[in-house]
């Protein structure tokens, strides 16, 4: 009893030794989802931040992503309880944690200007921006086995008629043409979102009518087509037998193994195909989601998560440094070397290597001149409804009909317009 | 002077041997924890609420809830998992019990081995279901199709998806069920049956006429237990299919859940109004009946 009493003692001295020297320094406090590749990038990018500000040093704490993550971010805003640095969306949800009332605006400092404008308008509320971004822009599409592609002498479809053709000739030949992973209810939501190149080719103001609840999904053709589209899926056949109960893991190795022949999803993907398909990342190609027009193909565009710095936070001064070291060149380049070149970086300055896998050589092109992006809906509007991927669920499982679909999410659409006291709604 | 106070203090406390400010801290933690978060949050309920500040909406709030189909449905759900779970529980539970009070070998391990599921977390449980009720690589269909039968998609299957997880949530709450079911099979004296058995009463009349009557009281603390729990429950529900697909396994708790998720902070309050409203209404009723059965007896 006493041997183990005096453990007891020593063990809570040398617990109280080692706190008194890490207060000498300062400690900033960091919360980031739960990813596997945002985790190794922001360690790479702290060792190498810590070397160069030796009495500060950066403490990581994770949270569950989706919207499970939402919800720990608003509460922890809400009571005063967010760590010295967060990592959390841009746009639509940027929006509804209220930038204004929470967040410490990065308009006047340096490092700004380091970042390119197409992100800054994505972390913008009133006059002033308050994130840096920490990855590179994303597209929304379809990523395809280069390998089934070969073997049935396909050719990458810039229409949706020819897309479908492609499904057929893959089903035909006894293969899985979509992969579907509703378990991961988010991923449904692709088909969707990422027709929204083709909708406002059609209806240049449409996220402007639809903030303005002058334009509605259900009623407007164009913006009702990637509903549709993900009816026609379903309908076709096309799907892997277990959609309904397979997860984003599972797609990711359907695509890598050349078990499914399409996958929509954000190009972030080749991050994770990278680390647990290494071997298979040559056979993965990219495309922009096509529309009915064949002339007029262009990519839907994501932008990367931000970095915030909260009012509550003790230690803004060193925030603001981590948050400069990450809109420089510097950490550009620990990503690439980290988890390999994903997609054009939004700091000024930053370069990709001359070699890239195939579906980031494929995504390239759309960026650069003579090709066309749009911004997705949510980085145009504030607005997007919770239940949209219970919804594509749901159309994508044949339970609701694309143009049911289309209403409901309309009338959820309602709720969040009002939440943010939105004129007109 | 001490007089005094000895006279006053029956007056005022009308019979109780204890001082009344004897209750006060009892009182100001029921007050602090329970009274004024209830009635903040009838208040919230007819607000929209971001947790920063509120707009009073009146009862909106109310009026969307059931208005829109999704969360109708969570409420006809809820309904459908609180009666066929706490109706399979009783009967399921009670059979238990009385095979778990028979002369039977092994009688404690399996009595262990009936209350095992208690002890294991839920959350560890609807994972582990969910795995096992996959479509195509699960135990449950792998297992089905060696024998030729081609196992429908469990959770995956709107129809289906919610008679699954309340199969797992009675899996998960019959252990208790016969336990309680077990405390009052003991209870019920021996005499009786032997009575009965001179009488030339059969097995079947002995359950009818003695057993059955004589186990009320258990039989209603499981029901109304299990129907309560039935009615709130959320952890398995979330782990299985989150309400999925789509909204075809959604029941008021996941609902108000996923307002919660989405910021709706006004609407989930109000969720939470109705699904209070829910379980006093259908809960209350119960009980009276069965205190006036017990009392019948």
């Amino acid at each position: 009893m006493t041997i183990r009493l005096n453990k007891l003692l020593l063990g809570t001295t040398a617990a109280g030794l080692i706190a008194t020297a890490a207060a000498a320094e300062t400690e900033l406090t960091f919360l980031v989802d739960v990813a596997p590749d945002t985790i190794a990038v922001f360690e790479a990018i702290i060792d190498a931040f810590e070397a160069q500000n030796p009495d500060i040093t950066v403490e990581i704490e994770t949270r569950p992503s989706g919207g499970e993550g939402d919800n720990i971010v608003k509460t922890r805003l809400a009571t005063g309880e967010m760590t010295d640095v967060f990592l959390y969306n841009t746009g639509s949800l940027f929006q509804a944690i209220n930038p204004e009332n929470f967040l410490v605006p990065i308009t006047d400092q340096p490092y700004a200007d380091n970042i390119i404008d197409s992100f800054l308008q994505t972390v913008t509320a009133g006059e002033n921006v308050y994130g840096v971004p920490t990855s590179t822009a994303m597209g929304g599409g379809i990523f395809y086995n280069i390998p089934i592609y070969e073997q049935l002498g396909l050719e990458v479809p810039t229409s949706w008629e020819a897309f479908m053709a492609n499904n057929q000739a893959i089903k035909d030949a006894g293969m899985v043409a979509v992969a579907q992973t509703y378990r991961d209810t988010w991923t449904s939501q692709l088909f969707v979102l990422s027709d929204y190149y083709n909708i406002q080719a059609d209806v240049p103001d449409f996220a402007e009518l639809y903030t303005m609840n002058e334009a509605k999904i259900a009623t407007t053709p164009a913006a009702l087509r990637g509903f549709e589209k993900l009816q026609e899926v379903y309908e076709g056949g096309f799907l892997n037998e277990d959609f309904g109960a397979a997860t984003f893991d599972d797609g990711l190795r359907m695509l890598a193994n050349g078990e499914a022949a399409h996958y929509p999803m954000l190009t972030f993907a080749v991050g994770a195909i990278q680390a647990t398909y290494p071997e298979r990342l040559n056979d993965v190609g990219f495309f922009a989601q096509p529309g009915d027009d064949a002339d007029n193909n262009g990519l839907t565009v994501w932008m990367p998560s931000g970095l915030y710095i909260p009012q509550s936070s003790e230690n803004q001064e060193e925030a603001h440094k981590f948050l400069a070291f990450v809109a420089s060149v510097e950490a550009c380049d620990i990503q690439t070397a980290t988890i390999g070149a994903q997609g054009p970086y939004l700091i000024k300055g930053c370069t990709l290597p001359d070699e890239v896998p195939p579906a980031v050589a494929d995504l390239l092109p759309y960026f650069q001149d003579g090709g066309q992006t749009a911004p997705a809906l949510e980085f145009l509007s504030p607005i997007k409804g919770p239940a949209l991927e219970q919804i594509t669920v749901e159309v994508g499982s044949g339970i609701r009909n694309a143009l049911d679909g289309a209403e409901l999410y309309d009338n959820d659409v309602r709720k969040q317009a009002q939440q943010l006291g939105l004129p007109n709604w | 002077m001490p007089t005094a106070q000895i006279e006053k203090k029956p007056r005022k406390t009308s019979g109780s041997p204890y001082p009344l400010w004897f209750f006060l801290p009892a009182g100001v933690i029921y007050g602090v924890l329970f009274l004024v978060p209830t009635f903040a949050s009838l208040y919230f309920s007819l607000t929209r609420w971001n947790l920063f500040n509120s707009t009073f909406i009146g009862f909106e709030n109310f009026l969307s809830f059931v208005q829109e189909p999704f969360l109708i449905k969570g409420l006809i759900n809820t309904v459908i998992f609180a009666v066929s779970t706490a109706l399979l529980k009783t009967i399921i539970g009670l059979a238990l019990g009385i095979l778990l009070t028979s002369n039977i070998r092994m009688r404690g391990l399996l009595r262990t081995i009936a209350f095992f599921p208690i002890l294991v977390s839920t959350i560890g449980i609807g994972i582990t279901f969910a795995v096992m009720m996959h479509p195509t690589r699960g135990i449950i269909n792998v297992s089905l199709e060696l024998i030729g039968i081609d196992g429908p998609g469990w959770l995956t299957d709107p129809t289906l998806a919610l008679y699954s997880v309340a199969f797992v949530e009675v899996w998960r709450g019959v252990g208790l069920a016969s336990v309680i079911f077990i405390a009052g099979l003991v209870s019920i004296p021996r005499d009786y049956y032997e009575a009965a058995r001179i009488d030339g009463a059969t097995k079947w009349q002995q359950f009818k006429r003695i057993t059955l009557p004589l186990v009320q009281p258990a039989t209603a603390t499981v029901m109304i237990l299990s129907f309560v729990y039935g009615l709130r429950s959320f952890e398995l529900i979330w782990t299985m299919t989150k309400g999925g697909p789509g909204f075809s396994s959604d029941v008021i708790a996941s609902v108000i859940y996923k307002q919660y998720q989405a910021g709706f902070y006004g609407l989930s309050t109000a969720g939470n109004v109705i699904l209070f409203i829910l379980i006093a209404v259908m809960v209350m009723p119960l009980v009276a009946y069965f205190n006036r059965r017990e009392v019948d007896l």
